[in-house]
């Protein structure tokens, strides 16, 4: 008798507990309806021009895969993502550290100058660059009117240029998570790791940084994946030779008009980063970046 | 006291430790000498002092003024990692990355002890707080009271000759409590360190302590055995913060050699001990009545001072029955009575003797 009452009750659990659930589904219909609309469509509409010119076919692909030129870019890009992200990391774990370790006035302060170029137009801080960098810019005029140089040095167009503005833009993408980890992390377990004989140095090697990996990882990710379709600064502050594959997309778009072969090298660009989100789910996972505790 | 065979501990001496913040006074000229194996505790309310006392011997905070001495030598000017004084967290500051094994290995392998030794002393150090078999968890896979004595082990394993225990038990609930306080005290008698407690349960104080010091407003307010305190508080906010008690203010009659009588408006007058030591009371004078030491009825009648009052509550705690009994229109004054002495419980509203003993009646506090 007993047992029937408690099946009956847990059959209902089951059914308030499933309609709860549906309806907070209900409230990501708006969102989903606007991405789906305004973003999935449009996006396979385009996608779908790689595989369909009108017919189906995959000539696009073999010519992305066998001329030399946009496999070489590829890499190339590849290539700056990574230094750009190499340098964001030397950059930014200090400054996330010192966010991390001072407190009032002084972080409000700093964590402020990190943000502001974080909110300015890219395209302002573009042109900044171009009036520090140029061949009449801050520097080479300084230079000359000091009498070290003679003629304006090339500072402008070339792929230290690039990996300058790439670093300045991404700098915020990596410091901010690598801070939000290692502001959770408890201020007492290097405390622990001194009372248990640790110097400063060994505590934070043994203790804090393996804690504040997850944060380094998520800021990787995030400017590694921004840096590879990144498209403003190598157009800009690049020479011909810097030509990044975003870049060759949008001349295939709007000088070329061939929206089929835009669409095919779109596509490998997109395949790439799910890959690589992936591997680095598998390698370290994803949810860690959020705040969860992995096992 | 707690000396063990081994005699691992160190004398403790603080000297004069005062920590200023601006004009806050954190601690003021604290001075104690612990005994080498003693189980001290600092107890007070949040903001006593006591906790940065602790911090002070352990390094983490720099002191004002004073010295620290550990066997004589002095450890104020050295940094927290050399100062060998383990120490068990409030929170535990288990590293969640390292394995049971790992935290526990983690100051053996600071002091570079060659890896065969540091995993039999990991072992004997799990086996000593019953944690074998819970080496390859993570702190998070343990419940408080392991993770409890992953840090007591993590703080005794490289077998420091101090203890500071900053409120270890606070995290715990109330049954998980009662054993580890056993255990606490099991561990002293095996390991042999000084240790010092810090704690504002007075409970635990009173059971876990060979002595105790009494922080208040960052001083020093009695130093003494849990026995000491407990029946022979030296002033007002002793007598108020330890055990339970009544405080009795009174107008003051006449001093005579042992005793001193005094009358509390309503109720009549009544004769309080007068303790050497203490100043003696010209206009008035309060004194502790611990609630055991209130007789009812039949114990009353033949007690120093008797009188009349009302039940008003009584809550039944197990062991014993609590009145909260009124004797004047201003005064209530609360009793504790087991219920062995007294089986039947006097429901509120009923009249009865109220009486107590001038031997009971301690003075705390003359002016």
């Amino acid at each position: 008798m007993d047992l029937t009452a408690n099946a009956l009750n847990a059959d209902e659990f089951r059914r308030l507990n499933r309609r709860e659930q549906w309806v907070q589904m209900n409230f990501l219909v708006p969102c989903l309806l606007f991405l789906v609309l305004f973003f999935f469509v449009p996006l396979a509409m385009f996608l779908s021009n790689a595989f369909f010119d009108p017919g189906f076919t995959l000539e696009h692909f073999e010519k992305a895969f066998t001329r030399p030129l946009y496999m070489k870019t590829l890499v190339k890009t590849l290539k700056l993502s990574l230094t750009t992200t190499i340098v964001c990391v030397i950059l930014a774990y200090p400054v996330a550290f010192v966010i991390t370790h001072t407190s009032g006035k002084v972080k409000t302060a700093i964590l402020i100058l990190v943000l502001i170029p974080f909110w300015t137009n890219i395209l302002v801080r573009m042109f900044a660059w171009l009036a520090i960098l140029g061949r009449n810019g801050v520097i080479n005029s300084n230079l000359i009117a000091i009498g070290a140089i003679d003629e304006p040095i090339s500072l402008l167009y070339n792929y230290f240029a690039v990996v300058l503005g790439m670093t300045h833009y991404m700098l915020p993408f990596m410091i901010l998570p690598i801070y939000s980890v290692m502001a959770a992390i408890p201020a007492n377990l290097t405390d622990a790791a001194a009372n248990l004989g640790a110097t400063p140095f060994r505590a934070f090697l043994r203790v804090f940084l393996p804690l504040s990996l997850p944060g380094v990882g998520a800021g990787c990710l995030l400017v590694f994946i921004l840096s590879l379709g990144f498209f403003i600064t190598p157009a800009l502050m690049g020479g011909a030779k810097d030509t990044m594959f975003a870049q060759i997309i949008e001349i295939q778009i709007n000088q070329m008009l061939n929206w089929g072969f835009a669409a095919a090298l779109s596509t490998i660009l997109l395949v790439l980063t799910i890959i690589l989100y992936l591997i680095y789910d598998r390698l370290l996972g994803v949810d860690r970046i959020y705040g969860k505790e992995g096992h | 006291m707690g000396v063990s065979e081994t005699r691992l501990g160190a004398r403790v001496e603080l000297d004069g430790l005062c920590k200023y913040y601006g004009d806050f006074v954190a601690a003021d000229a604290v001075s104690l000498d612990i005994q080498a194996g003693e189980f001290m505790t600092f107890l007070g309310p949040s903001g006593s002092g006591k906790s940065t006392t602790l911090m002070m011997i352990a390094g983490f905070t720099i002191p004002s003024a004073g010295d620290v001495r550990l066997d004589g030598s002095s450890i104020i000017s050295q940094p927290v990692h050399t100062r060998n004084v383990g120490m068990v967290f409030q929170n535990y500051a288990l590293f969640p990355h390292l394995s049971v094994e790992r935290n526990v290995a983690f100051p053996l392998e600071m002091r570079k002890v060659p890896r065969n030794e540091i995993a039999e002393r990991v072992k004997r150090a799990l086996e000593l707080v019953r944690l074998d078999g819970f080496a390859e968890r993570r702190p998070k896979q343990l419940s408080g009271g392991q993770q409890q004595r992953v840090a007591l082990a993590r703080a005794m394993v490289f077998e420091p000759p101090v203890l500071l225990l900053d409120e270890p038990l606070g995290a715990l609930d109330a049954k998980l409590r009662e054993e580890m306080k056993f255990e606490l005290k099991q561990l002293h008698h095996k390991v042999g360190a000084t240790i010092l407690f810090v704690t504002h349960d007075q409970e635990e104080a009173l059971t876990l302590s060979d002595r105790i010091a009494v922080f208040n407003g960052g001083r020093l307010a009695q130093v003494g055995s849990p026995d000491a305190l407990y029946n022979a508080p030296e002033n007002r906010f002793v007598a108020d913060f330890i055990g339970e008690t009544n405080l009795l203010e009174g107008k003051v009659d006449a001093v005579r050699d042992g005793s001193c009588r005094v009358t509390i408006e309503g109720v009549g007058a009544m004769t309080g001990n007068l303790r050497d030591g203490f100043e003696k009371p010209t206009n008035t004078a309060t004194y502790t009545l611990r609630l055991e030491n209130v007789l009812l009825e039949n114990e009353a009648d033949g007690a120093d001072n008797v009188f009349d009052g009302t039940i008003e509550e009584f809550l039944f705690v197990g062991n014993a029955r609590k009145y909260l009994i009124r004797l004047s229109p201003n005064l209530t004054i609360t009793a504790r009575v087991s219920t062995q002495r007294q089986s039947n419980g006097l429901n509120p509203g009923t009249n009865i003797r109220v009486g107590w003993n001038t031997a009971d009646m301690l003075l705390v506090d003359a002016k």
